[in-house]
């Protein structure tokens, strides 16, 4: 290993003294105004990592003396928004479901509150658009079982449905007509016929005719005469197409025989009030909502 | 003190020869070499006083455009000449365009892109000796510093003279004068983006926003460096421009020339030569041309890729001339074809004529072309745009009394600068009502929407059917039709095709 460091000729440079094969390398320096920015590139680079956190410890980090972090600034902007809306929210809390659907300012405020608190509290079960499932209530339509005008909605929203823990909850009680044996498994089949023939559907005649009597005896002081439901007992509205549990006879009959009560939870326990009313508002704007009801004063 | 100037002997006594070399010369190359700081001479003529004039026009153009006013109904802003980020539209004095239309922007920068290869077909390269931003910045920039160190000459004597106060003073002075430029350079750049008055107030009081004066600081960096520093380096190193050139310029093409076949053998000092009756060129050695040239080459060595077409140095030369009572014109604009003919011994001379030939006529038209069509497309533009976004999520929601009802959000650009009024019904749905959210309940056939002047407005629309012909489809094609009410001329019609989704056939 000879090191010999020469002078090359041509460009006056001098070699690294190392020789490979007779091939010989030279030694240019760096450029000097590279050479600076890459030292002051190391020193930007040392100075970052003591103003901002940087270095990992066993089971932390280094903070920077300037203290700041990416959840602080995110909680900083949480807040600054929540605060930007609060003169908003103020005004939904202070007024009720109907005169919010009337100012069409606070109107386009609200369905988007709605609209977020929706996708995070009622997706799971009422389904992203709404549409609901086997089971659970489409809120896009026009079919309630206790009532689509704003008031209505914001109370069932508050006390929810058979939610036990709220003293106001929404509850009606179908009786299990075939598992507590209240009517023969012939009566059952007549009055599916019936129920079913309310709507038009594909049902049997004679057993539609037979089945009116045990209806009128057994349904019609929930489901009323005509069978176009109860909203004070949540009796669903028999004569249109919309099922909540389905519309065959099969599935009206396992209703009937043993029938399934879904539950709603109540919101008032978990979400604060104006929450509650953009939710509200938003419901009442999917399409399907009524107009408030007079007052009869 | 190096003579940098000696008298020519005899009837050239009165021309000055200037020691003056050619930075690229093929003799002195070598692996790498530092700039040699160039310092062109001052020169009077015809294309000085051209390419003054076009620094003042162009330079003009450029810190007077954002300050002429243009007023627009509404809230538009009344800059003649705004690209308004924020608001996404770019306004022309009476032209606005919006994102959508961008495309004019591609049109325009097609015309750009064949105007320069029309007039490099005409007049060659125009674009890098006259009009070419940094040409015209370190044009100024050189005059300031001629104005402040003096000439040439004194100039190289200062670079070579050791610091006094009275260097630091005149350099000092210079960087400052150029340091101011290029801010204002910088500072008008913005003033494009920004309403100009509002944003210089806010400059100056320290309101205005960081992408400002980071923009403005950036700018301002590059107008120097390039201007005051890089010069001739970003002609030769940097830009593609000369290089296309390259490729662009051919037999007809007007080059500044020297006429070798004139100006050959060129001898400075001829007193001697001629008595004994040699035949001399026209050329007398005197070296203004490379003196005068802002690149620092030497024309004499033909055609290079350095030279931007600036025709100093054809003043420089016919200056000389006239001294010496030649004819004026060895180093000229002309084309290779009349440089060949002239060397024949045929005398070719350039005449306007010689402009119209098939490659300008060819980029002339599809110049024109394009700028026609441009015209023609911005002239018919639809001042009304309807879009319509259906719902996916649910597809249909089925009602209580069996109708199928779908929802659209209807999006309408009203792009006029006034409000109006737009009647929105549908067609091809049999037994079909709308109902608009944030109207009344009630279902209509039609809704009369208004939009506020120069936006999008977006409504909510329901449609509902019960017809079951539509109920046994799972899609049926229809459309919307938005017809624009109380209009002063022929009422503007739009119309878009979308789908209702039904249950469909039960199987």
């Amino acid at each position: 290993m000879v090191t010999k460091i020469e002078k090359d000729e041509i460009s006056g440079t001098p070699t690294t003294g190392h020789e490979w094969d007779g091939i010989r390398e030279l030694n240019t320096p760096l450029p000097r105004w590279w050479l600076y920015t890459f030292y002051g590139t190391v020193i930007w680079g040392l100075a970052y990592t003591i103003a901002y956190p940087a270095w990992p410890m066993l089971s932390s980090a280094t903070p920077g003396i300037l203290g700041w972090s990416s959840r602080a600034a995110l909680e900083e902007q949480v807040t600054a928004a929540r605060a930007a809306q609060q003169a908003n929210l103020d005004k939904i809390a202070a007024m009720s479901v109907d005169d919010i659907l009337k100012d069409p300012q606070l109107l386009a405020f609200a369905q988007a509150g709605g609209a977020a608190a929706f996708k995070v509290n009622c997706v799971q079960c009422h389904g992203s658009g709404a549409a609901g499932g086997v089971g659970y209530p489409n809120l896009n339509d026009d079919d309630w079982l206790w009532g689509g005008t704003p008031d209505a909605l914001y109370t069932t929203l508050r006390n929810g449905i058979r939610y036990t823990a709220n003293a106001d909850t929404r509850d009606s009680q179908m009786p299990a007509f075939g598992a507590d044996g209240i009517l023969t498994p012939e009566q059952i089949d007549d009055v599916t016929n019936y129920t079913v023939s309310l709507s038009g559907g594909g049902a049997d005649a004679a057993r539609a005719k037979a089945g009116k009597a045990v209806f009128a005896e057994n349904c019609a002081s929930c489901h009323g005469e005509d069978g176009k439901g109860g909203r004070d007992f949540g009796a669903p509205n028999l004569t249109d197409g919309i099922w909540l549990y389905g519309g065959s006879l099969d599935q009206v009959k396992a209703q009937i025989v043993k029938p399934r009560l879904g539950v709603m939870p109540a919101w008032s326990h978990r979400l604060d009030d104006a929450t509650i009313k953009e939710l509200a508002v938003y419901v009442h704007s999917l399409g399907g909502g009524e107009a408030a009801e007079a007052t009869t004063q | 003190m190096v003579e940098l100037i000696s008298k020519l002997g005899g009837d050239t006594q009165d021309v000055d020869r200037h020691e003056a070399e050619a930075v690229n010369k093929a003799q002195n190359r070598s692996l790498y070499a530092s700039r040699v700081a160039i310092h062109p001479k001052t020169v009077h003529g015809t294309f000085r006083r051209l390419k003054w004039i076009l620094l003042v026009v162009l330079l003009g153009i450029y810190y007077v455009s954002p300050w002429l006013r243009w007023t627009r109904p509404g809230d538009a802003p009344d800059q003649a000449i705004l690209i308004d980020l924020a608001n996404r539209r770019f306004y022309f004095f009476f032209i606005e365009i919006w994102p959508q239309e961008f495309y004019y922007v591609a049109g325009l920068l097609i015309m750009a892109g064949v105007g320069l290869f029309l007039v490099t077909s005409l007049f060659g390269r125009a674009w890098c000796g006259y009009a070419c931003p940094q040409t015209v910045w370190t044009d100024l920039y050189v005059w300031v510093e001629s104005r402040i160190e003096g000439d040439r000459n004194a100039r190289i004597k200062l670079d070579a003279a050791p610091w006094s106060l009275s260097k630091l003073s005149r350099r000092s002075a210079k960087l400052a004068i150029w340091l101011l430029i290029a801010v204002a350079t910088g500072g008008f750049w913005v003033f494009y983006f920004a309403d100009a008055p509002t944003l210089l107030r806010e400059l100056v009081t320290g309101d205005a926003t960081s992408t400002a004066y980071f923009t403005i600081a950036i700018l301002t960096a590059t107008t120097f460096t390039f201007a005051g520093f890089m010069r001739e380096q970003v002609c030769t190193y940097m830009c593609p421009w000369p290089r296309i050139q390259g490729a662009m310029l051919d037999e007809d093409s007007l080059i500044v020339t020297y006429n070798a076949w004139r100006g050959e053998p060129r001898m400075a000092g001829r007193k001697k030569a001629e008595a004994q009756g040699q035949r001399l060129g026209d050329c007398v050695d005197c070296n203004a041309c490379v003196a005068v040239c802002p690149m620092g080459i030497d024309i004499r060595d033909g055609n290079q890729l350095e030279c931007i077409n600036c025709a100093l140095c054809i003043d420089a030369c016919n200056a000389v001339m006239d001294k010496v009572g030649k004819p004026r014109g060895l180093i000229n604009y002309t084309t290779a074809r009349i440089y060949a003919e002239n060397a024949a011994g045929q005398h070719g001379h350039w005449t306007w004529r010689r402009l119209l030939r098939p490659r300008t006529l060819i980029y002339f038209s599809l110049w024109a072309a394009v700028g026609l069509f441009m015209l023609f497309t911005l002239v018919h533009r639809s001042q009304l745009d309807v879009n319509v976004v259906p719902d996916r999520n649910p597809l249909f929601v089925t009602l209580s009394d069996g109708a199928v009802r779908n929802g659209y959000t209807v999006k309408i650009l009203n792009k006029r600068q006034e409000e109006r009024v737009f009647r929105l019904g549908i067609e091809g749905l049999p037994g079909a009502s709308m109902e608009m959210v944030g109207d009344s309940d009630t279902r209509a056939r039609s809704f009369d929407i208004t939009v506020p002047p120069d936006r999008l407005r977006a409504v909510k629309i329901y449609v509902t059917t019960g017809d079951p012909e539509v109920l046994e489809d799972d899609r049926r094609n229809f459309h919307f039709q938005l017809e624009e009410l109380g209009a002063a001329g022929e009422p503007e019609r739009a119309r878009y095709d979308a789908i209702f989704h039904a249950p469909g056939e039960k199987e």
